[in-house]
């Protein structure tokens, strides 16, 4: 069940022209304004930019809200930009989601501005719906063994072994041949220097 | 190679190859298979007696074939370790009495033919995966003749010749006649940018390799006249268009067009081209002693085995894809796993050892940071609603969860959990919570898309790793596709629940489109078999019912493949509009009777 005090953030990304050349952001706003238990909603140039997320955590503290939405790019590209964003004012980052009006909407509908709006308010409209019900998650953290393994004894492989082991951790080199050196050993001379391979 | 051999803090296992890695970032658990040398690595000194009785010639590999090695050798004088190792399919048997004659005469009796192959096993944080290419094979190729004509070699094979440490003592030589070569051919892009033959990509390499090697050649014999057959020369990176002009000044020729095949004058062995000089624009006929092909670079072809052994994805040339092309180049999408070096794309020397030295980099900050935040997005069990069916536990790709039906039991160790949410989706009993995507999260999705209009929009599951990626990279490259496609984004495909389809079709989508990673591709090992199974069971469900089993589509869509999804979205839009809002309305109605029944039956 969500919470009865819920108090959503959404966030409007221009992206520039990404986002705004084809697709309407002013009525993206005036139309998440209107969702249910949407207490702000919010547009910027550049939502990921420092300016776009101290509005955030501005709107956040003076709006008292306990759940974000940010409706810009793929949450591959941001999504610990803005998890960072929200934990910094304080907001469990799990709470914050995103709604993929870029890759997914306004770069692929390019022709279309009135389609692509459209689309665009149903993603914001379905994340706004799914925000109601996220709830905070704990990360654990666990340590991490002071060791690495390198797949490949090629030129590659032997530097990073290399550089790990001089900076002092423990590697394996796994070498699927009886020795090292891969294809660059059977090179003559290596260019741009013209020196030899092994 | 030699610092690796005796550097304190590096365990060097050669003859070895990683059997399984599981675990996650900070604590990979690690299996490698050291296979039998049948010499003792520490013990041997490299004297060489043996390999001087050994009665077994072959050819030897490290020479291109050019020369040949014994059944005990060693591959090359340099090699780390330095140590002779038995190949066992060589040998003419680990019977003493078939042979022995090395074992005999190895004066520190390091030859054991019983050595087993060892398992070792460790674990690490981090993995960097640098496990190289491989070079292109042009014997397919047959109007270049190679195989096929002794004196057309590969620029591998020139690298051999041209050696000092080769089989020729360092002799360019003819191989038809072990003469020195007045007149030496190139031609260049042999594999690669060709949609027809071998690959479309440039292989990065081939041009300054050939470079190099007219300026080898020249080094050795001033006399010597050589002529390169391009179609661009890619003298791009630092110190090469310097090289490029120290070749041309040094007497090279480079002619702009690539021959179209090579005929062999019979009696002189020698070797003719017609070609189109596309800068003089003029048909021009040469010959010479002896053409070098210079081959480019493929993807390993063991590059399967460390894909599944990581849950690594592959670009659509074929090499490993980065976490991001340019923002993530070395780090893989699995966390804790890096690239150096040509497995992620073809390199040359320097630019595998920057990567190479980016990829140590990142693993430190992993490694120096000490601690790592572990997945949050993980399953929870009510053991309350639990029925032990153990439906969950057989799906679970990752052992998490075990069952004991007949003692009423359910354990599940939730650091094992991975959070593809297979489990969640198979649970009849709404027993399993999907942490972050649960039921009511993605049930609410559906709703609001469907709110308005639900006619005209196909409801469309993705998975984060790969169709939904692969949605994205679609979006990089600005390909369009028809707006009626609404995306809900979940870890896997395997989270996918029949009821949130159902529910989907209930509330009047015209097509749903259950889609993720491919099969050898999904991160969750083998989860999206789960959602297979579950697919189908759907479809029979559907032909039961008298709902259009086309409807519900199931699609596999790699990360790479943005042209595939803008293909996919296009061609469902045709499908989509094919459904009449009669059979819409025909399938909520059914639907409905359906659940209805189903309460039912339950009360």
């Amino acid at each position: 069940m969500p919470q009865d005090d819920l108090r959503i953030g959404v966030f409007v990304c221009d992206c520039g022209t990404n986002i705004a050349g084809s697709v309407d952001t002013d009525a993206l706003v005036e139309e998440a304004r209107k969702m249910d238990n949407v207490v702000c909603s919010i547009k910027n140039r550049y939502t990921c930019a420092e300016p776009g997320q101290q509005e955030i955590k501005k709107a956040i503290k003076e709006h008292k809200l306990n759940r974000v939405v940010v409706a810009s790019c793929s949450p591959r590209m941001h999504e610990p930009t803005f998890r960072g964003c929200v934990s910094e004012a304080g907001l469990n980052p799990y709470l914050v989601d995103m709604a993929n009006i870029r890759e997914q909407c306004s770069w692929v509908h390019m022709g279309d501005r009135e389609a692509a709006t459209k689309k665009a308010g149903d993603t914001i409209k379905a994340y706004v719906a799914r925000a109601r019900y996220l709830e905070p998650q704990e990360e654990k953290e666990i340590a991490v063994k002071q060791s690495a393994l390198i797949i490949g004894g090629g030129v590659a492989g032997i530097q990073a072994a290399l550089d790990l082991a001089d900076a002092g951790y423990k590697v394996t080199l796994v070498e699927k041949e009886p020795s090292l050196g891969g294809l660059m050993a059977q090179l003559d001379k290596t260019y741009p220097t013209m020196d030899c391979s092994i | 190679m030699m610092d690796v051999g005796r550097h304190p803090n590096i365990n060097l296992l050669t003859y070895s190859e990683v059997e399984s890695i599981s675990g996650y970032i900070g604590n990979f658990h690690v299996k490698v298979r050291k296979k039998a040398r049948y010499v003792y690595e520490n013990e041997c000194t490299a004297c060489g007696d043996c390999t001087k009785v050994c009665p077994v010639i072959v050819p030897d590999e490290f020479q291109q074939g050019f020369s040949s090695r014994k059944a005990i050798y060693i591959a090359f004088p340099q090699a780390v370790p330095s140590s002779y190792l038995i190949n066992m399919d060589n040998c003419l048997g680990t019977n003493p009495i078939a042979c022995g004659k090395c074992a005999e005469k190895c004066e520190k009796k390091c030859i054991d033919y019983d050595m087993k192959d060892e398992s070792v096993k460790f674990d690490v944080g981090v993995v960097i995966v640098a496990t190289g290419m491989d070079v292109f094979d042009p014997t397919p190729l047959d109007e270049y003749g190679y195989t096929k004509y002794e004196n057309v070699i590969t620029s591998m094979e020139f690298e051999r010749l041209i050696s000092a440490g080769g089989p020729s003592d360092g002799h360019f030589i003819r191989l038809t006649d072990s003469k020195r070569p007045e007149t030496v051919g190139f031609i260049q892009c042999v594999g690669s940018r060709s949609e027809k033959y071998g690959n479309p990509y440039c292989s990065n390499i081939c041009c300054m390799n050939t470079i190099k090697d007219t300026l080898l050649l020249k080094d050795h014999y001033p006399d010597i006249e050589a002529k390169v057959f391009y179609i661009d020369i890619r003298a791009f990176g630092k110190g090469f268009e310097d090289l490029f002009r120290r070749s041309k000044e040094a007497g090279i020729t480079y002619i702009r067009g690539i021959p179209g095949e090579i005929f062999e004058d019979p009696k002189t062995r020698n070797l003719k081209v017609m070609v189109e000089d596309t800068t003089a624009n003029k048909i021009e006929e040469h010959e010479f002693d002896m053409f070098v092909l210079s081959v480019g670079v493929t993807p390993r072809f063991d590059m399967p085995e460390v894909q599944q052994l990581l849950t690594l994805s592959k670009t659509s040339d074929g090499f490993f894809m980065e976490a991001h092309p340019k923002l993530k180049p070395v780090d893989a999408p699995t966390s804790g796993v890096f690239f150096a070096g040509c497995a992620e794309a073809p390199k040359d020397v320097k630019d595998s050892v920057t990567q190479a030295s980016a990829a140590a980099a990142r693993a430190e900050t992993v490694l120096s940071a000490g601690k790592v935040k572990l997945e949050a997005i993980t399953s929870t069990i009510n053991t309350d609603l639990c029925r032990f069916c153990a439906v969950c536990a057989k799906g679970c790709p990752f052992n998490a969860i075990s069952v004991n039906p007949k003692k009423k039991t359910i354990s599940y160790v939730e650091a094992l959990c991975k959070g593809c949410g297979t489990c969640s989706a198979d649970c009849q009993f709404n027993a399993i919570t999907m942490k972050h995507f649960t039921d009511e999260q993605i049930i609410a999705q559906i709703d609001a898309y469907l709110e308005e209009d639900p006619y005209s929009k196909v409801i469309l599951f993705t998975c984060n790793w790969c169709s939904y990626a692969g949605a994205d990279t679609c979006g990089l490259a600005r390909l369009q596709y028809p707006p009626n496609q609404r995306l809900i984004r979940t870890m896997c495909s395997g989270r996918v629940d029949e009821k949130f389809v159902l529910h989907a079709f209930k509330n009047g989508a015209p097509m749903v489109v259950v889609s993720g990673c491919h099969y050898a591709d999904c991160h969750y090992i083998d989860a999206n078999r789960q959602t297979q199974k579950r697919v189908e069971k759907l479809w029979d469900k559907f032909e039961r019912l008298g709902i259009r089993p086309e409807r519900l589509l199931l699609e596999w869509i790699s990360a790479a493949e943005g042209q595939r999804f803008a293909k996919i979205m296009r061609d469902n839009e045709e499908l989509r509009k094919k459904v009449t809002k009669k059979e819409i309305e025909h399938t909520i109605k059914v639907l409905t009777e359906e659940e209805e029944k189903k309460k039912a039956k339950k009360k």
